[in-house]
């Protein structure tokens, strides 16, 4: 698909954006311009600053300073109202779908020139006929609840076309696709864009900003760092302007062959919260001085694998056991006390308590281990004492010790948590994004200590959505899908990122290859 | 049989009425994603506002009028409370029951021994002449007949129309409700403000339609029994009228059953509407573990601010 732009005037034409949060410049003067006939990417590192710049311009966020036009028309958004009546829909991350309605009732939210006695035939119809039209195939009666994702997206999808948006902000829509839908979306954006609709592509990931889109504006840190033509640039340049320096991946990872097995499970069963099988019938064996690594798209049943692990989650069958000792249904407790460890992916909600104080924090994992428990009363000088130290090892930046850890910044409480699990030498460790949304020197250091806790011997369960992360860390890489382990790799490092990503969709490993230990 | 039967049903009808339109009234609140718990103060201020100023004009519909405005203008603390300020609801809605019921107590000293003509009974033309039927429902007086209307009235708005598919989204999922550009908080304060109006009435029908005099503390926790009807009707207005006629069965029946000299003592009927709840709460919980959705607003009682970064 050849770069068109069908006017010289920009369809949106965003000048000098500032928006804070409580002192934090969420974006710093940013400009930015879509043609129409356009697939524009936006691309930056997690808290770079694209979500706020695409919420102003969808009127969700209120800009401190800038000028914003659409189609030449000097707009000032007080509300989504606003930035809908310009022509503009956004596809958020988390779609904006109420959950207990149907489709139909979604699409015609909020709409105003929808006649009050509400024409149910006519928008189910109109519904049909877009959906034939750009091969987004929805059943307009269904409940928004009962949808996968992927469908989920097609209707917050809809819902913009239906609004005859002329500009569409796409926000990291294939984070929860499987390539197959992936190829699918791209064919409806081509579509789209084919029509004259200009489109914005949030995204991380290189491959698919450089199949997509016609240019792209590189944020960091709150900045424009650049817009260029995708056709002139490469995949490392790009990566170059998202980070500041060159990047290495690449990781120092001692050779080590792995001991003893620590924690096995066997024929896991596992219901998740909607009393559907999240995992189903996996077996796992986690070794001395070993990092297994699991890859999967997003909602596989990674959670609910990790939580049965920990103990947080009642397996339906199956069976744990570290050692010789059998977890299969003892309490969180007894899995602590065994020394089974647990980094989990919301730090503010299951791993720290955000208006509890750095002290409290840390030791949520041993209130009532001597000596940090006296009988009934805790004994706070241990407590300062001992949170002193993580705070020093693990280098938490903080104002001070009885900060409530919700105004810390996502590396720090990351830290302080890592701080808090690894402080008694665990024997087993489940990590659940452990880098997710940190910055490159705070990823390094949450890398740099899972892989010493390996070298000390630990055996450590890593989930991650970073493929890079997965393979340049793994002694072995599981995958997994609908609940099921697609394969074990033995060498993840020697299989190329497309075998995974079929496996990623659901094909199974090749017997021969596979080899479960 | 039938001459025990249809009085029984009639006089429930008439003893549900007040706590159906303080259900409904409850309903279109918490169907915007408000709680309000001020019910039983509502609907008290209700009983006295709509007595005092039918005593003083002669004119019980002036007085069932005064008492929606009355109702509207107190929920508005409510409001302002928890939709602009984004201050606790429960808290915010026991204090409103605290200050109804000391200001009608207050007030209404120099009412108590007076009385009214209130409204008038008249059967409904062509059905009140069905057997039965006619005399249990079309007997009465028209703010029963006008519950009836609201009853379909709200069942309509919230299934069939824009702005009820609107109410019902920025209960459920304020922030997609925001994105499509409706506006939350106005819309919370148009439904909290109806919703506490017609809780009012639910007090003044007490006051000028049932008994014709005031009474302190005369809604004797029918306020409550409402609260506990919105869920047990799970905020849908057929059920709602039904569980409301059942409540006002117990208590018809109980009359009944006392003049007859039974023994079951009348604080074991009057738990009866708590335990169904119980019961209700029990069935919900655990068909939402299915992952089963039932009509309750998603995000009762949550307050909403748009610039939050989750």
């Amino acid at each position: 698909m050849n770069v068109r732009m069908s006017s010289d005037r920009p369809l949106v034409k965003m000048q000098s954006i500032v928006k804070s949060f409580s002192g934090f410049k969420a974006n710093d003067s940013i400009s930015f311009e879509l043609f129409s006939g356009e697939v524009h990417a936006l691309l930056g590192e997690n808290g770079a600053g694209k979500t706020t710049l695409m919420n102003i311009l969808s009127g969700l966020y209120i800009p401190d300073g800038g000028n914003l036009s659409v189609n030449d028309i000097e707009q000032d958004f007080s509300s989504p109202r606003d930035a809908i009546h310009a022509g503009i829909g956004m596809v958020h991350q988390h779609f904006m779908l109420v959950p207990s309605q149907t489709v139909w009732e979604n699409m015609i939210l909020g709409l105003s020139e929808v006649p009050q006695f509400l024409p149910k035939k006519k928008i189910q119809s109109r519904i049909r006929e877009i959906s034939e039209h750009y091969g987004l195939s929805v059943d307009p009666h269904a409940r928004i609840w009962q949808l996968s994702i992927g469908e989920q997206q097609r209707v917050a999808i809809l819902k913009m076309l239906f609004r005859d948006a002329g500009v569409l902000i796409l926000d990291e829509p294939t984070a929860v696709l499987t390539p197959q839908e992936t190829v699918k979306l791209f064919l409806t954006v081509r579509q789209m864009k084919s029509e004259g609709k200009g489109i914005i592509f949030i995204s991380h990931k290189l491959d698919e900003v450089m199949d997509l889109s016609d240019r792209v504006t590189v944020l960091r840190k709150g900045k424009n760092v650049g817009t260029v033509k995708t056709g002139e640039v490469t995949k490392e340049k790009l990566a170059e302007m998202m980070v500041g320096t060159k990047v290495s991946f690449s990781v120092s990872k001692q050779k080590l062959s792995p001991g003893r097995p620590l924690l096995s499970a066997e024929k896991m069963k596992v219901i998740n919260d909607r009393g559907l099988c999240a995992v189903n019938d996996i077996s796992l064996e986690i070794k001395e001085n070993e990092i297994l690594g699991i890859a999967g798209i997003a909602g596989n049943g990674q959670t609910e694998l990790c939580e049965a692990l920990v103990g947080l989650r009642n397996l339906k069958s199956g069976s744990i056991r570290l050692g010789n000792k059998i977890l299969t249904k003892a309490s969180p407790k007894t899995f602590i006390s065994a020394g089974i460890r647990y980094i989990p992916a919301d730090r503010k909600g299951t791993g720290l308590i955000p208006n509890m104080d750095v002290n409290e924090n840390s030791i949520l994992k041993r209130y009532w281990q001597v000596p940090v428990s006296r009988g009934i009363t805790i004994n706070w000088k241990i407590v300062f004492e001992f949170a002193k130290t993580i705070v020093e090892k693990f280098h938490v930046d903080t104002p001070s010790m009885l900060t409530p850890v919700r105004n810390l910044s996502g590396g720090n409480l990351q830290k302080l948590m890592l701080g808090r699990e690894l402080s008694d030498t665990p024997a087993v460790i489940v990590a659940v994004h452990p880098t997710w949304g940190l910055d490159v020197a705070a990823t390094n250091f949450v890398r740099k200590v899972l892989l010493k806790e390996r070298e000390r011997g630990a055996g450590i369960l890593l989930v991650s959505e970073d493929l890079d992360e997965l393979l340049s860390l793994s002694d072995r890489l599981a995958v997994i899908h609908k609940g099921q382990f697609m394969g074990i790799l033995n060498e993840p490092s020697g299989v190329s990122a497309e075998s995974i990503g079929m496996m990623m969709a659901g094909t199974k490993l090749d017997p021969e290859n596979e080899v479960c230990a | 049989m039938l001459d025990i039967l249809v009085p029984i049903l009639s006089a429930a009808v008439r003893s549900g009425t007040p706590i159906l339109y303080a259900t409904l009234g409850e309903i279109l609140t918490e169907k915007s994603g408000v709680m309000n718990l001020g019910l039983e103060g509502l609907m008290l201020m209700g009983a006295f506002t709509g007595f005092s100023v039918t005593f003083s004009t002669g004119s019980p519909w002036l007085g069932i009028l005064a008492a929606f405005i009355v109702g509207a203008l107190l929920t508005t603390v409510h409001a302002f409370l928890c939709i602009t300020m984004g201050a606790n609801q429960v808290v915010s809605g026991l204090a409103l029951t605290m200050i109804g019921t000391g200001a009608s107590s207050l007030l209404g000293r120099s009412y108590i021994g007076e009385t009214i003509d209130g409204l008038e009974k008249f059967t409904v033309p062509i059905l009140g002449r069905i057997p039965f039927l006619g005399d249990i429902l079309f007997s009465h007086d028209a703010m029963v007949y006008i519950s009836y209307i609201l009853v379909f009235l709200l069942w309509w708005f919230f299934s069939m129309t824009r702005e009820g598919l609107n109410l019902r989204a920025i209960g459920d999922s304020p922030r997609t409700a925001d994105s499509v550009g409706l506006n939350v908080k106005r819309v919370r304060y148009i439904y909290t403000l109806i919703g506490g109006g017609i809780v009012a009435v639910g007090g003044a029908y007490m006051s000028v339609a049932y008994t014709k005099m005031w009474g302190d503390l005369m809604t004797a926790g029918r306020g409550w029994i409402a609260v506990a009807l919105v869920i047990f009707a799970i905020w849908h207005p057929l059920r709602a009228a039904f569980g409301a006629y059942l409540f006002g069965g117990v208590e018809a029946s109980q009359l009944r059953l006392q003049a007859a000299g039974t023994t079951i003592p009348t604080p074991l009927l009057l738990m009866l509407p708590y335990v169904l709840t119980i019961i209700v709460l029990v069935i919900i919980s655990v068909r939402k573990g299915k992952g089963l959705l039932f009509g309750a607003p998603a995000s009762l009682g949550q307050p909403f601010y748009r610039e939050e970064r989750e």
